[in-house]
């Protein structure tokens, strides 16, 4: 069965058309294998401080609520608890900001089955669908790449794109620690770490904010530094 | 003995900061074990306000010319370990809260139906 977890803090505006997006490539998702439908959606609604739970419910989806906003990561691991306990077979995470082309599942499932992957990434850059601003393009992701090839070991095309698909095995195997924005280089790590089977696939990124600045790009390395000094492994 | 201003207001500070403690255990606020620490700990500023020759001879101890370098040194190394830990307690309790909280979302999960 396929698990598309999405995690929401103060979506209320976006998430209904994102969800019934996810809804609608049931089909398309039952002809790559039958056995992955019916789709199952859990939105975890990251504390939010609008209407994004109830919007959520109205779509007729799974809404986890947590009490108090945890951050992204926080959020991706409770959606993926509950998945593992409610017998998925692969998990897709996906984001509620309306950011993500639905289609782009579809495609990922199916390269994934094609090729045998553990774990699939989006990236903005394997070909032209994505508008990304310039002084995102020319400064602060080549940076981050950089980063993230220093803290992973893995030399990736793209950063910090919230679009991912993982088999239960691989799923079994990556616990989310940070709570924070900096789970992309943890899920990273923890990939490298315990040498799955990895490929990044197109994805489209329409850009409704700016997403990560720079101040964000900071505290996200801030915390994986803290975190190396704190704690073994 | 001769004390300065600067020495009188340090201890009438020490003696308000143990006052304070004495409050805090009355009402229960802290444990013995925190009482005796701060009580002891206040009691040695003011000794040494009050007498600031000791410190010059553990500064010669350890090689250091002046007393007072020996207060800023080791106070220094004290803060930066206490701000460290705090910051770690900080990231354990919140991440007992996230645990906290996500068990509490999963298990409001559960009754839901698919």
């Amino acid at each position: 069965m396929l698990f598309i977890v999405v995690p929401a803090y103060n979506e209320a505006k976006t998430i209904g058309s994102v969800l019934n997006g996810l809804i609608a490539i049931q089909d398309e998702v039952a002809q790559i294998d039958h056995k992955l439908t019916p789709i199952s959606i859990v939105v975890v609604d990251d504390g939010s401080d609008d209407d994004t739970f109830s919007e959520a419910k109205s779509c007729g989806v799974i809404v986890l609520r947590h009490a108090v906003n945890r951050g992204q990561g926080a959020a991706l691991q409770t959606g993926n608890e509950y998945a593992l306990t409610h017998g998925a077979d692969l998990v897709v995470h996906f984001d509620a900001d309306g950011q993500f082309d639905p289609a782009d599942v579809v495609t990922a499932l199916g390269q994934m089955r094609k090729d045998g992957l553990d774990v699939v990434l989006g990236s903005r850059f394997l070909d032209r669908r994505s508008s990304i601003p310039m002084t995102k393009r020319m400064i602060i992701l080549p940076v981050s790449r950089m980063v993230n090839f220093l803290f992973s070991g893995l030399w990736l095309t793209d950063v910090h794109n919230g679009f991912r698909i993982m088999t239960r095995n691989a799923l079994l195997k990556i616990r989310i620690t940070q709570d924070g924005m900096a789970h992309n280089s943890e899920i990273v790590c923890q990939i490298n770490d315990k040498k799955l089977k990895l490929a990044e696939v197109p994805v489209k990124v329409v850009y409704n904010e700016y997403g990560q600045g720079i101040r964000g790009g900071m505290r996200i390395l801030g915390d994986l530094i803290f975190r190396m000094f704190c704690e073994k492994g | 003995m001769h004390l300065s201003i600067i020495q009188v207001l340090l201890l009438i500070f020490f003696i308000g900061a143990i006052l304070k403690v004495a409050g805090w255990y009355l009402v229960k606020e802290i444990g013995t074990g925190m009482m005796m620490f701060w009580t002891i700990f206040w009691l040695a500023a003011g000794m040494i306000t009050a007498f600031p020759g000791v410190t010059s001879y553990f500064a010669g101890l350890v090689g250091i010319g002046r007393g007072a370098d020996l207060i800023i040194y080791v106070s220094l190394v004290v803060l930066f370990f206490a701000v460290f830990r705090l910051l770690v307690k900080v990231e354990r309790l919140s991440r007992e809260i996230t645990l906290l909280t996500r068990r509490e979302a999963l298990k409001e999960g559960d009754g839901q139906k698919k």
